[in-house]
């Protein structure tokens, strides 16, 4: 069996984030896979270790997506394959999952597509759920635990308010949130495989898709207001005398 | 003339979430400015009640699919239903809460309907009908403003980023029924497998958040049964978050983590605050024993008034913190309590 | 000349740091603190294959060069020297030792298994009596049929509690005119009648770390463990001790960029007289010398893993290298400590275990005043390297890599 997994090359979470002259930047800080991701490629590595099967991860974005895909290479991944296209530059979300649908079916026999929580960088968290939707397959979206039944896949969602336990035959998509478990890290051998891979790129002409219009565009984009905060040290002889000035402050607030 | 802002309302097991009643609060204000009503979209199995709050929070109108196929929330049913509903109305903008249901329908919905979302919007201005929407993206760490050209808009928006909702008891409105569109979703809900009813962290207006800190009270002796030392550490921390519990209960609030002291295994991950955690705007966050690391940063920054509880003066957290306590979380988070109740009459 | 490294070297860093930051460096403090080390850190690093990481495939090991050693070495000791000092012995000291000098049979029984985790590996040399000094060892093997009588007491040995294997120099030849001749090696089974090992407390730093006593009494060792040939101990000793000394500068190199790092961080955060401490020169001076240490300290290392690669002899660039890497080690950490004020003092912070894990390196594997000697020694002429019996093999990436 063919799973898909789709990662994407993002800031190290630890990175300074700036916006500089209206462009993005973030220093010198990494690119790393996004780390919600790891967990998908988890997941997906798990099932196809159960099921016999074999995990392509897919990755749309430029020539420097190629590191995420070699990590997840290194983790395990059988195949990698980047989507890269000069039209994809402004692509919005239901155009990546467009695109992303459109790889996944020309991997051919993909039973399976394996998706992070969200990325860390547009923080959209939709990209699972309107690629299903491209697909036409069942989503079952923040799976904190999966298992595959025959040809039915049961997982536990993790909702607001609790786990929903909810199942769907394949071909279906998958999102993983952390409860899933922690991710492996790459092996040495994984490593050294990845190195040397090869990894081929799709056109969107390689895909038979048209460039999808953005219907959502980001008109501009702003460091954040810097945060006013007065602050204020509570000092006391004692304990109680601390809490006493601190219930003062908390209560003056009204925000109880 | 048809109602061209909606707003989709959220509901688990028949009971709204309460940031529905500020997406329909929000749609009432841009349908004011666009001289139009507001469509309250109620979807769900003997949910019909719901209609009449939605009116008191500004809808004039609910489109309500109450059926049996709709009893639990399933994306692609409920996105199929919605966008049906759309396409024979003529929203220019739907509003979602973003929660993990929110999402999932707008971002399908947006497929079906041929146009787009933007989830997890903190503000939102008009230029004639077209939105301009400012969500924050890199945890925070900046703000994009964002617009959808084509129609309808589906925006999410961020839970308690709106402020409160102002209710009319006096308010009524009409409801419509509208046929659920559930056959082409092949997800089957097979139950719960936790137990549900616990503040929501999205959801609260308190948050109480335990870091690595809540372990190093030595003085505290495990019981003699605990041998290995991880576990001494792990069963400390359960002591420091008790202390932690006690006071969210007192607030009414709910209980956070720091990444580092969900990674040690001193409480579960459900409970993380952070950017790989859940992202938290409450009115008030007391962070006792967490260092502040910007990826715990970016979960929180946006709450209103922030306390700071650490041992180390140094810690980052205090920078963000209108409060701060350089002392032991293991004292001080009881003597609050303590006072917390006196002044709360609990 | 070419500077870069490849991707496998970096992904293999990579790896390492997110096993060291999630797994070592949020708990090391403790550790640190209560003397012990920490039970997940050997298996761990086994089942990661970091034990086996530049053995060749075909002997269990992951098939890496000698620069990764270097790097993952770097690597480690930026968390904590105790997983460096696992490096040193277990590799370094020991692994390479069988793969340069061990015959096919003990390759099977010794090397396979140690590098693949599943047996841990230390070094002997040192005793109560004897540091620099080694050729006035004491402990004796002496050969009674088919198998050596081993008798004596190692002193300072990292892992001696901890490991199944030990590579034990000792006298065989009681009466050799030059003392050095009379020595040989050993691969011992340390689950072997008549062995006794215990570790040892107080000490000023690697306090997470295991390090022990190992003795003997009466050990049969199996003639087929003697590695490389009688009287031929001390040269394997000193060739050990190139590969040990490599883990060790590329080790310290690692604690120089922790301590610059620590102190940037700080320097940026911290703020006296209305700015943060980094606008201020004398500051800036200190973290200037760490990086100028950090950047010579490592070209040293990557030389000398540059030179291991193309088997060339190192003895004299690898010294360096240790020497210079472990002195701007304990420097940097002070420095580090003192940018950080009265908190670099406390142990809420990192930097004073940086310098308490420092000083060590400064004295084993040859002490600093044992790489100026040799240093000096090779200037003036007075000291050269002969060739070895057997030499590191070079590194093939094409042998190392494959399967058998």
């Amino acid at each position: 069996m063919k799973i898909v997994v789709c990662v994407k090359q993002v800031p190290d979470t630890a990175a300074k984030v700036v916006v500089d002259g209206g462009v993005v930047s973030w220093g010198d800080a990494p690119l790393v896979i996004n780390p919600w991701d790891e967990y998908a490629v988890e997941a997906a590595l798990q099932l196809a270790e159960k099921s016999g099967g074999t995990v392509t991860a897919i990755s749309l974005g430029g020539e420097a997506a190629k590191e995420a895909l070699k990590h997840a290479l290194a983790m395990g991944c059988n195949d990698a394959v980047l989507v890269n296209d000069p039209a994809l530059a402004d692509i919005d979300t239901q155009g990546a999952a467009r695109v992303l649908a459109a790889a996944i079916q020309k991997t051919g026999d993909a039973r399976i597509a394996v998706f992070g929580k969200q990325a860390i960088d547009g923080d959209s968290g939709v990209t699972a759920a309107q690629t299903a939707r491209a697909l036409g397959w069942p989503a079952l979206t923040l799976a904190a635990s999966v298992s595959l039944d025959g040809d039915t896949l049961k997982v536990e969602r993790a909702m607001e308010e609790g786990r929903q336990k909810a199942e769907a035959p394949l071909p279906a998509v998958l999102s993983i949130v952390k409860d899933f478990g922690e991710p492996r890290y790459p092996s040495f051998m994984g490593i050294r495989k990845a190195a040397k891979a090869e990894i081929p790129a799709w056109s969107l002409a390689d895909l038979g898709v048209a460039a999808p219009a953005a219907a959502v565009t980001w008109k501009e984009i702003l460091n954040p207001p810097a945060r006013q905060v007065t602050n204020e040290m509570i000092t006391g002889a004692s304990p109680d005398e601390i809490a006493a000035k601190l219930a003062d402050k908390i209560m003056e607030e009204k925000v109880l | 003339m048809a109602n061209t802002v909606w707003a989709y309302i959220d509901q688990f097991k028949g009971v709204a979430t309460p940031a529905s009643w500020e997406a329909v609060a929000v749609a009432r204000k841009l349908a004011d400015q666009l001289g139009s009503g507001v469509t309250a979209v109620i979807l769900g199995s003997g949910v019909e009640a719901l209609a009449a709050t939605a009116f008191h929070h500004g809808a004039d109108e609910a489109l309500v699919a109450d059926d049996p196929a709709l009893a639990d929330f399933r994306g692609g049913a409920y996105a199929a239903t919605l966008a049906a509903a759309a396409k024979s109305g003529s929203p220019v903008i739907i509003l979602f809460p973003t929660n993990s249901r929110g999402r999932e329908v707008a971002g399908m919905a947006a497929i079906d309907l041929n146009s787009g979302v933007i989830p997890d919007v903190t503000d939102i201005a008009l230029e004639g009908d077209q939105v301009v929407a400012t969500r924050p993206v890199y945890a925070g760490k900046l703000l994009a403003k964002v617009a959808c050209t084509a129609r309808p808009q589906l925006i999410t928006l961020r839970v308690r980023a709106f402020g409160k909702p102002a209710v009319d008891a006096g308010r009524t409105g009409t409801v419509t029924k509208i046929a659920a569109v559930a056959d082409g979703d092949k997800v089957k809900v097979t139950g719960y497998a936790e137990s549900e009813g616990r503040l929501s962290l999205t959801d609260a207006g308190v948050i109480v958040s335990g870091g690595r800190g809540t372990s190093n009270n030595a003085a505290l002796q495990p019981p003699a049964d605990i041998t290995d030392e991880k576990q001494k550490e792990i069963w400390r921390a359960q002591q420091g978050f008790k202390l932690i519990g006690e006071l969210a209960e007192t607030l009414g609030a709910a209980v956070g983590a720091s990444r580092a002291a969900v990674d040690a295994g001193y409480i579960p991950y459900s409970h993380q605050v952070g950017q790989t955690g859940k992202v938290v705007s409450p009115d008030l966050y007391i962070a006792c024993g967490i260092s502040g690391a910007i990826q715990h940063q970016a979960g929180m920054r946006s709450s209103k008034v922030i306390v700071a509880i650490n041992k180390d003066a140094e810690a980052p957290i205090f920078k963000l913190a209108r409060y701060g306590v350089v002392g032991d979380l293991h004292d001080i988070v009881p003597a609050l309590t303590k006072v917390m109740k006196e002044r709360l009459g609990k | 000349m070419d500077f870069t490294l490849s991707q496998e070297h970096n992904m293999a860093v990579e790896m390492v740091r997110n096993f060291t930051h999630k797994e070592v460096i949020p708990t090391i403090r403790e550790w640190d603190r209560k003397q012990e080390m920490a039970p997940h850190i050997l298996p761990r690093m086994a089942e990661l294959g970091i034990l086996g990481i530049n053995i060749p495939v075909r002997y269990g090991g992951q098939g890496f060069d000698y620069i990764t050693l270097g790097l993952v070495c770097e690597e480690l000791e930026y968390a904590d020297t105790t997983l460096r000092v696992v490096m040193s012995v277990h590799m370094g000291l020991n692994s390479m030792a069988v793969l340069q000098w061990g015959t096919e049979d003990q390759k099977q029984r010794f090397l396979v298994p140690q590098a693949k985790g599943e047996k841990y590996a230390c070094f002997g040399l040192t005793e109560p009596g004897a540091g620099s000094d080694v050729a006035g060892m004491t402990s004796t093997a002496i050969k009674k049929g088919d198998h050596y009588v081993l008798n004596g007491e190692k002193m300072w040995i990292s892992l001696a509690s901890k490991a199944h294997h030990a590579l034990v120099v000792a006298r065989t030849n009681l009466n050799a005119a030059d003392p050095h001749d009379g020595l040989s090696a050993f691969l011992v089974e340390l689950d072997s009648k008549g062995v006794t090992t215990g570790d040892i407390h107080g000490k000023m730093g690697v306090r997470a770390g295991s390090t022990g006593w190992l003795a003997f009494q009466d050990v049969k060792v199996p003639a087929e463990n003697l590695l490389g040939e009688e009287g031929e101990g001390f040269k394997i000793a000193m060739s050990c001790l190139d590969n040990g000394r490599y883990t060790v500068g590329s080790g310290a190199t690692g604690l120089i960029r922790a301590s610059l790092d620590a102190s940037v961080k700080y320097a940026n955060d911290r703020k006296a007289f209305g700015r943060e401490i980094g606008k201020f020169q004398l500051v800036q001076q200190k973290i200037a010398y760490m990086v100028q240490s950090y950047e010579m300290a490592r070209l040293l290392y990557m030389k000398s893993g540059w030179m291991k690669n193309q088997g060339l002899r190192n003895t004299r660039e690898t010294s360096l290298a240790k020497w210079f890497a472990t002195d701007a080690s304990f420097d940097a950490a002070a420095e580090a400590i003192q940018v950080h004020g009265a908190y670099g003092f406390s142990d809420e912070y990192d930097v004073e275990r940086y310098l308490r894990n420092s000083k060590g390196a400064v004295i084993y594997e040859g002490t600093s005043e044992i790489h100026q000697l040799m240093q000096a020694s090779y200037a003036l002429g007075y000291r050269t390297d002969g060739d070895l019996r057997c030499e590191l093999p070079a590194y093939d990436e094409e042998y190392w890599q494959a399967d058998s």
